[in-house]
């Protein structure tokens, strides 16, 4: 217990002060800067997140080099269980794995007990007499086998083969005694070191593959697309043995006689087998199934379906020119007037570049009613034009503020180094959600990528100088170049004016419409920004990400079509999402080839 | 090769098509084969006209003319042939040579030319015939590239046919050299040259030629073009390169590619999502550097990767033939190594997979499927005899994998039917495996003589080309070792006659086969049988024997003569018939220059004869003779000295009469002091076991 508080002390106390020690100079700037984000907090008279967090993430974000000295032996297995991470997301990457967990080691409490568990439960020793074959032990992974692997591997070395050697390998589903070797059982299956055979879902074996013992690695593969299983030894694949394998088999192995001690990897290291060249085989084939794919049997149809789907998308996103070209050079018909998506196209280039103001006006003008039906998506657009306002970029604030506009309407144009905005924009989610007391120093790193990731966006600097060096200047990018506000104070006080009235239209519509969880995270979120003295590299900084316009365009958009009786989603967009959900269903309802036909491999 | 011409001609097609600009009938196809289809007369008639034009004095007409011809022959077999017979082709040849040509007519006569390649065998050796060899390698020089590919392109179709003579390729020495030099002009220059090369590499000659003229660097750097052809091409060029060839394989084996060994780009194209031609080349690659000695064949790059890729070569999934060059390779990877051997043999299940080898045509493409039929009958030989080369291969030293051959499914009655196929090259591959498992001794005692594989093999040494008659009689041999219970059947089948018969091949392992497999009938022998074989064989040839030229014949028939002289009875009986001569033969070869083993084997003889009762004293009575035993007993050699010393205790055993007399004599000649000196010996052999108490009675 001491040692736990010492670690806290140094992990969340010390850094503090380090870093405050760092940037000695600015500090009494920063202290104002605290004072004033205080005042503009409690003006708005809201609870936004606790200011805990703003503790944590600076504490952790400098609390590298104590804490390493600290829990040396911690980072060691952190780097395997990194290793063992990378190489699973590689191996299978269509694996949700909050849905379906891979097995990572032995189940401690899904064994017999004459099975022992040592080194994270990947070594299994047996402890129990031997004598017989009722004295037989298993022990099966943590988690079963998910479909959506489409090929999955294991490997097991022999590191003692006992008194007789009577080990078995294989799978088995929930439930099966543990008493047994695998493949004793209905919905067992084995591969024996004494004697090579394989054993199916029976006590008598047949002849499959040679004998094993101490010092060979035996791998066992499962083709979840034909549902069958092969064996390696050392690095050789044995050939089938095992065809119709039912679904949800967990990794077992079975030990008998003392001394028998076997290692697991389920991916901690590299394999001897080549997993991944077996794997690419069976990506070549399920894609060529996808290519050969026989489509429309009358000629020129899918042609035309084609086209008719990427006009759509064009008309949908409003590429007037485009969409007009396109639909020409291809003889199709538009169905929305030209004006109409000239219409919608002068709103979306206001959304994107920030000038939410006007965006919300010519909405109004153009559609009058639009808006007041959908208070919610009102709600949405004010939400985003108040961070816009702190952003510096939205049009009521620009012209009062002191900055050149010029610099800010680069913004939204300026290349970024993102090459898919979504996916970053999601995948920061997790990282800034996660703000318990971070322990390991992986979490630690995160936070680092997290303030890198803030650098790109309005720093042009290599962030791969150290978080020590970096942190300093981060300071001075913020005082230089980013601004609350675009730094008028003018501008900030029509920000708060304009923070009171969305708060008041919050409460308003709260009354009418009863409690909307969205509107009021997105207004909590919003706020949040101002108890920030840097809300660009705050953890909730990302909603001034230019990227983050992109969605209240797309709903804005689809709500405008959706008044003229036009789809709200593009087809092309629908096909696509209606693929990636049956692929995610093809993983839940057990089908292996989900795996090897990634929507995004047919998108690039 | 059916598909394989089709494949062309439809790939002529679409070069062609893109090259036809200029012509103005660029009719449908189709169309045009229904009208040659059914006024086949018209053909001929429309055909004299094209070639009628080729003759035009006006060369824009002449120009149209070839344009024209282009557009008529393409994918029109019928129509190749007319032009071919209406001496098209030396026209042709004489524009693409003529200097007052334009660079454009001689381009697409080139063109044509190239088309009328792509139809028959025939098509091909009239072009042959007419010389268009020559013509277009001298087309080559000329500066313009889209010429120069119109060349490369019909030269490339001409000499991938199996009717043209490669030699041709070779009778101008600077040909060789231009070609390599024309390699960096464009990706099908690439194509058509490696393709050129891959196909007419067939000799250690060539292969010579080529790597002289540096055709491993030019090559190399193809396997990494970003076109598929020419990266298959080049690498199928290596494999011919490489094939038995230890010069270059030695240089292959520190090329590098973009800075990557040359063996980890042919690991690279073995991956799983490679196509099977690309996967199998490349095996094929490292197969021959394997055995030519510049990769271990502990090698991981042969163990994990070149081993495992030709195990899945064989699987059913794969088309006949390439299940039939997987197996072939295979066997010839693994033939000297038996960790390779053993490794396969639990891949995949390779043994009981080749069983699938034997099950075409199968009954269900039979009915069902004429063309599969035809495809299937084709290639069941081919499959039949990759297969048993691929199990003589596995069970070459390895009891175990032998058992486990022999226990598949109808394995023997395989090998026995196979014994007796029509084709040479199954009859010669299921022998090759008969004899790689009769190295068994458990698999003789049983499988062997359960099945009567000695009927067949019996068989078939009565007319075969010589190559089976090595593999069957090897076999034989085998067969006749003493614990082999189809010794007796084949004794009585007239065996002796035939081995004798082989005694008197010109090839040298005939020869020794014969006279082994008389060996090991020999051994522990009846005396019936062994007169019949000295009848059989007769003592003239015998002796000739003992004078062949190889040494391996004269062991075995050292070792023939040591088994007939066994026994007290028999060697009486064989020296009183053919004392005089063997004595002769005797000395004759203990007095010439032989290696120590056939000495040694020679003085065991005698040690045979001076074990006989009577045959004593032909050794008694020879002072010559005596006085070889004596130097060979203070030889340097112990096995010499053991051989002859153990002659001299036959001669001077106590219980036998007469003992007292050759002691005498022999002590006169002086052999008692040697025999002190090798009591003092340092060889146990020698002074133990060589009966002190007779020495000493002395």
């Amino acid at each position: 217990i001491y040692i736990y508080i010492y670690i806290y002390i140094y992990i969340y106390i010390y850094p503090f002060f380090l870093k405050k020690s760092v940037c000695n100079s600015k500090m009494l700037l920063y202290i104002g800067q605290c004072i004033f984000s205080g005042i503009l907090y409690s003006l708005l008279s809201i609870s936004a997140s606790p200011p805990k967090t703003i503790h944590i993430g600076r504490a952790s974000s400098g609390g590298g080099l104590p804490m390493s000295v600290l829990v040396h032996g911690d980072a060691a297995l952190n780097e395997q269980e990194k290793e063992l991470n990378q190489r699973l997301r590689r191996l299978y990457p269509a694996v949700n794995e909050s849905e379906t967990p891979l097995p990572r080691s032995w189940s401690p409490k899904d064994k017999f007990s004459y099975i022992g568990l040592s080194q994270n439960n990947l070594r299994v020793h047996y402890k129990g007499h031997g004598k017989t074959p009722k004295d037989a032990a298993s022990v099966r992974a943590t988690h079963p086998i998910p479909a959506a692997c489409g090929v999955y591997y294991f490997e097991v070395k022999i590191i003692s083969k006992g008194r007789d050697g009577y080990m078995g390998i294989g799978l088995s589903a929930q439930g099966v005694n543990m008493n047994r070797l695998p493949g004793w059982d209905k919905h067992s299956y084995g591969y024996h070191g004494d004697d090579g055979h394989s054993f199916c879902s029976s006590g008598t074996g047949q002849p499959y593959g040679p004998t094993f013992t101490t010092g060979d690695v035996i791998g066992c593969c499962v083709n979840l697309i034909n549902n069958t299983c092969f064996y390696t030894k050392n690095g050789h694949s044995l050939g089938i043995a095992f065809t119709d394998l039912p679904p949800n088999l967990y990794p077992t192995v079975g030990l008998q006689t003392p001394g028998e001690v076997v290692d697991a990897n389920f991916g901690q290291h590299p394999f001897v087998f080549d997993i991944e060249d077996y794997m690419r085989e069976w990506r070549t084939k399920i894609q060529a199934q996808v290519d050969r794919f026989p489509i429309g049997e009358r000629e020129g149809e899918w042609q035309s379906m084609i086209q008719k789907m990427v006009a759509s998308y064009l008309v949908h996103h409003s590429y007037c020119a485009t969409a007009e070209a396109f639909a020409k050079s291809t003889d199709q018909a538009v169905h929305e007037e030209l004006a109409s998506i000239k219409n919608r196209q002068k709103i979306q280039k206001l959304v994107l570049s920030g000038r939410m103001g006007e965006a919300i006006e010519t909405t109004q003008q153009l559609y009058p009613n639009l808006l007041e039906r959908n208070p919610d998506l009102l709600f949405m657009l004010k939400v985003r034009q108040f961070i816009e306002m702190v952003n510096g970029t939205d049009s009521e604030v620009r012209c009062l503020g002191g900055r050149s506009p010029k610099s800010q309407d680069s913004y939204p144009g300026s290349p970024r180094p993102f090459s898919s905005p979504s996916h970053k924009a999601s995948s920061s989610q997790p990282h800034l959600t996660g703000n318990g007391p971070p322990r390991s120093s992986r979490d630690d790193e995160y936070d680092v990528d997290m303030e890198v990731d803030h650098f790109t966006n309005g720093v042009t600097e290599s962030s791969s100088n150290g978080f020590l060096n970096g942190s300093s200047k981060h300071v001075e990018s913020a005082q230089s170049k980013r601004q609350l506000c675009g730094g008028s104070q003018a501008a900030i006080e029509r920000m708060i004016h304009f923070g009171r009235e969305l708060q008041s239209m919050s409460e308003h519509l709260r009354r009418e419409c009863g409690k909307n969880s969205t509107n009021k995270k997105m207004l909590k979120d919003a706020f949040s920004l101002l108890a920030y003295s840097d809300p660009w590299s705050s953890p909730v900084g990302y909603q001034l990400d230019a990227i983050q316009r992109e969605p209240v365009c797309s709903t804005l958009n689809s709500a405008i079509l959706e008044t003229h009786n036009l789809p709200k989603q593009p087809p092309l967009a629908q096909a696509v999402g209606q693929a990636a959900q049956c692929l995610a269903i093809m993983a839940r309802t057990g089908s292996g080839s989900c795996a090897f036909a990634s929507v995004d491999d047919y998108l690039h | 090769m059916a598909t394989h011409a089709e494949r062309l001609t439809s790939g002529e097609d679409r070069d062609n098509r893109s090259k036809s600009v200029t012509s103005p009938i660029t009719t449908d196809q189709s169309d045009h084969w229904k009208t040659s289809a059914i006024l086949l007369q018209e053909v001929t008639a429309t055909s004299r006209h094209y070639v009628d034009r080729l003759f035009d004095p006006d060369p824009q007409k002449v120009l149209q003319g070839v344009i024209d011809m282009k557009n008529a022959v393409i994918g029109n077999n019928k129509q190749k042939a007319n032009l071919i017979v209406l001496g098209a082709v030396p026209r042709l040849l004489y524009l693409l040579q003529q200097s007052s040509s334009s660079l454009e007519l001689r381009t697409e006569c080139a063109v044509v030319l190239g088309s009328l390649a792509m139809g028959t065998e025939n098509n091909i050796k009239s072009l042959v015939d007419c010389h268009i060899i020559p013509a277009l390698l001298q087309g080559l020089l000329y500066p313009d590239l889209v010429f120069i590919e119109a060349c490369l392109r019909c030269l490339r179709t001409v000499f991938i046919s199996p009717v043209t003579p490669v030699q041709l390729l070779y009778t101008d020495p600077t040909v060789i050299p231009h070609l390599m030099s024309l390699l960096s002009r464009s990706q099908r220059t690439q194509e058509y040259i490696t393709q050129i090369f891959s196909h007419c590499c067939k000799t250690p000659e060539h292969q010579t030629v080529l790597f002289n003229h540096g055709a491993i660097q030019n090559i190399a750097p193809l396997l990494t073009s970003p076109s598929y052809k020419v990266r298959m091409q080049a690498l199928k060029c290596f494999s011919v390169l490489a094939y038995e060839n230890t010069q270059v394989s030695m240089t292959l084996v520190n090329v590098l590619v973009d800075g990557e060994l040359l063996s980890q780009v042919f690991v690279r194209m073995m991956q799983r999502d490679q196509t099977i031609e690309m996967q199998l080349t490349a095996a094929k690659c490292l197969t021959y550097m394997c055995r030519a000695g510049s990769i271990r064949t502990d090698d991981s790059c042969v163990v994990l990767k070149t081993l495992p890729c030709l195990v899945r070569m064989c699987s059913k999934e794969h088309l006949l033939e390439e299940r039939v060059e997987g197996a072939e390779t295979l066997a010839y990877l693994m033939e000297p190594d038996v960790e390779l051997q053993r490794i396969a043999s639990t891949t995949d299940h390779l043994v009981a997979m080749l069983a699938d080898y034997f099950k075409y045509p199968s009954s269900v493409s039979a009915i069902t499927d004429i063309k599969r039929l035809d495809h299937d009958l084709k290639h069941a030989h081919e499959l039949r005899q990759a297969a048993f080369k691929l199990y003589a291969s596995l069970g070459s030293n390895d009891e175990d994998i032998r058992k486990k051959i022999t226990e598949t499914e109808n394995m023997m009655d395989r090998i026995v039917s196979g014994l007796s196929e029509s084709s040479i090259k199954v009859r010669l591959a299921a022998v090759r495996c008969l004899h790689s498992l009769s190295r068994s001794v458990q698999q003789l005692r049983t499988s062997f003589h359960d099945h009567a594989v000695w009927k067949p093999l019996m068989k078939l040494l009565q007319n075969a080309p010589d190559e089976v008659l090595v593999m069957a009689s090897s076999t034989l041999c085998n067969l006749l070792l003493e614990f082999s219970p189809s010794k007796e059947p084949i004794l009585e089948s007239g065996v002796i006659e035939l081995l004798c018969s082989l005694t008197q091949s010109d090839s040298p392992a005939l020869r020794v086969n014969g006279i082994w497999a008389l060996m090991n009938m020999a051994f522990q022998a009846d005396q019936k049988v062994k007169v019949e074989i000295v009848r059989c064989l007769g003592t003239e040839q015998l002796f000739r024997l003992l004078s062949d030229p190889d040494a391996n014949v004269l062991m075995k028939t050292l070792g023939l003569l040591r088994n007939l002289l066994s026994t007290r009875p028999h060697i009486d009986q064989i020296m009183s018939s053919h004392g005089k001569q063997i004595m002769q033969a005797v000395t004759l070869i203990l007095e010439a220059e032989h290696s120590t083993e056939v000495k040694e084997q020679t003085l065991c003889i005698l040690a045979n004869i001076a074990d006989g009762n009577t045959a004593k004293d032909l050794i008694m009575t020879n002072d010559d003779t005596l006085q070889k035993i004596k130097y060979y007993m203070g030889h340097s050699n112990v096995k010499l000295q053991l051989a002859a010393t153990f002659c001299i205790s036959n001669l001077i055993w106590n219980e036998e009469d007469g003992s007292q007399e050759r002691q005498d004599k022999l002590r006169e000649m002086g052999f008692v002091d040697i025999l002190h000196k090798l009591t003092q010996a340092s060889d146990a052999n020698l002074s133990d076991s060589q009966g002190r108490s007779e020495f000493f009675s002395f």
